[in-house]
């Protein structure tokens, strides 16, 4: 198992958001996350990221394992395609942008500056930067916002191709990536209610 | 980490209204003083340290908010967190980069702008030193001030209130180091609690510092 988690509860500020999540995640897999908005799945990325401590629960992986990329690509709009994937390179200690930008058709714009592309591109170059990355445990939150349909298969065949190299991935989408083979958790179910909470303030005001 | 204060300070140059920004600031503020006081030498060779000094610690105070403000927004700071870097040297970078943008031009200037002010003869390589062994205090202690206000919307001025207080002991010794020597006496003592104020913030704060992104983050 790449990420195990065993009756998660996570909170987001104040709110507690989910409570008694349980995941697995294999070498090789996909696992889709599904919910309506609002339901939890960029706090549960955040949290399994390290970036938002779990209220309760046990999170197993080695987080120097895991990337995440959310809502935002973490572009600078003054730096050209390649000073921003050359950054995450050295960053992430790895060598070579080229195989990254090549599997994102980004080549061409290669001497561009970021703030002259389109969102489609700057999301293509947001998500190369995972490749750059060299880990093993992408956390995607709606990583196919803003680009085309035939760009979307051309994500979902990089991930294919991670997934071959002994990777996986906990993708929250609303659309349907053409996977073949994936695990999908609906995690509606595991919402908490708005009596659980931890605010030692509001538990006073309470008792 | 090198990589990281290479592109800050590639992006500091490369953004216009970073570098130039606080020097002219620095200019304007040091040139108004003449305006108000009048120009008789004698009265301004009497303030000119500390004019100076206020003059570089209100300049270096324009840039702080984009220390993290920037890459909170464009979610670089959590690609950051998330990275193989230690926060705690992401905050020593990035405070390192404003310095070399902020304080190290300030000090080069501080002892020609100190020839506007009458500076007595004798303080302008203090004044240099002075602002070297001390604008690292300053860009240190406002990389903590940011850290706390990150993530607030129009939080510069919230951290304009915060940071000021911390820099009054860097703005007293470093006037003081300047001061004395223009008056004839030995300023040793001052000249090294300046230094370590300036190294006590430059081991704590990558931490506390670390500490307010991590909740801030959350």
């Amino acid at each position: 198992m790449l990420l195990t988690v065993d009756n998660l509860a996570c909170r987001r500020g104040d709110l507690h958001v989910l409570t008694g999540l349980s995941l697995g995640l294999a070498a090789g897999r996909v696992l889709v996350l599904r919910g309506p908005n609002g339901s939890g799945k960029t706090t549960l990325l955040r949290t399994l990221a390290g970036l938002t401590p779990p209220v309760g629960g046990t999170i197993t992986a080695d987080p120097e394992a895991i990337t995440y990329s959310g809502h935002a690509d973490g572009l600078k709009a003054q730096l050209s395609v390649a000073e921003n994937l050359e950054f995450w390179a050295s960053v992430f200690g790895t060598l070579g942008i080229d195989a990254a930008l090549a599997a994102f058709d980004l080549l061409g714009l290669r001497d561009r500056q970021a703030q002259n592309l389109s969102a489609g591109q700057k999301r293509r170059l947001g998500l190369a930067r995972l490749l750059v990355s060299g880990r093993k445990i992408w956390l995607l939150d709606e990583p196919t916002v803003s680009l085309d349909a035939q760009n979307v298969q051309v994500f979902a065949g990089v991930i294919k191709s991670h997934l071959m190299t002994g990777g996986g991935a906990i993708i929250a989408t609303h659309i349907d990536l053409g996977l073949a083979d994936t695990d999908v958790l609906d995690i509606s179910p595991f919402r908490a209610k708005s009596t659980d909470h931890n605010n030692p303030f509001l538990d006073e005001a309470l008792a | 980490m090198i990589a990281l204060l290479r592109r800050d300070m590639a992006l500091t140059f490369r953004m216009g209204g970073g570098f130039g920004l606080s020097l002219a600031f620095f200019l304007i503020v040091v040139m108004f003083v003449p305006f108000g006081i009048g120009a008789e030498s004698s009265t301004l060779s009497i303030i000119a340290p500390g004019v100076l000094w206020i003059g570089a610690l209100l300049a270096c105070l324009l840039s702080l908010d984009r220390i993290f403000q920037l890459d909170f927004e464009d979610g670089s700071l959590d690609l950051l967190a998330t990275s193989p870097l230690p926060l705690e040297g992401v905050v020593a970078m990035k405070a390192l980069a404003h310095w070399l943008t902020t304080g190290l031009p300030l000090t080069l200037a501080a002892p020609f702008f100190g020839f506007l002010l009458h500076l007595p003869q004798g303080a302008y390589l203090w004044t240099f030193l002075s602002l070297l062994a001390g604008t690292p205090a300053l860009s240190f202690l406002g990389a903590f001030g940011a850290a706390i206000t990150v993530g607030l919307k129009r939080g510069g001025l919230l951290l304009s209130l915060l940071v000021l207080p911390l820099y009054i002991p860097t703005l007293i010794f470093g006037a003081q180091t300047v001061t004395m020597i223009a008056k004839g006496q030995n300023n040793t003592t001052a000249f090294l609690i300046l230094a370590a104020i300036s190294l006590f913030t430059l081991a704590i704060v990558p931490f506390s510092a670390a500490m307010a992104l991590r909740i801030n983050l959350r």
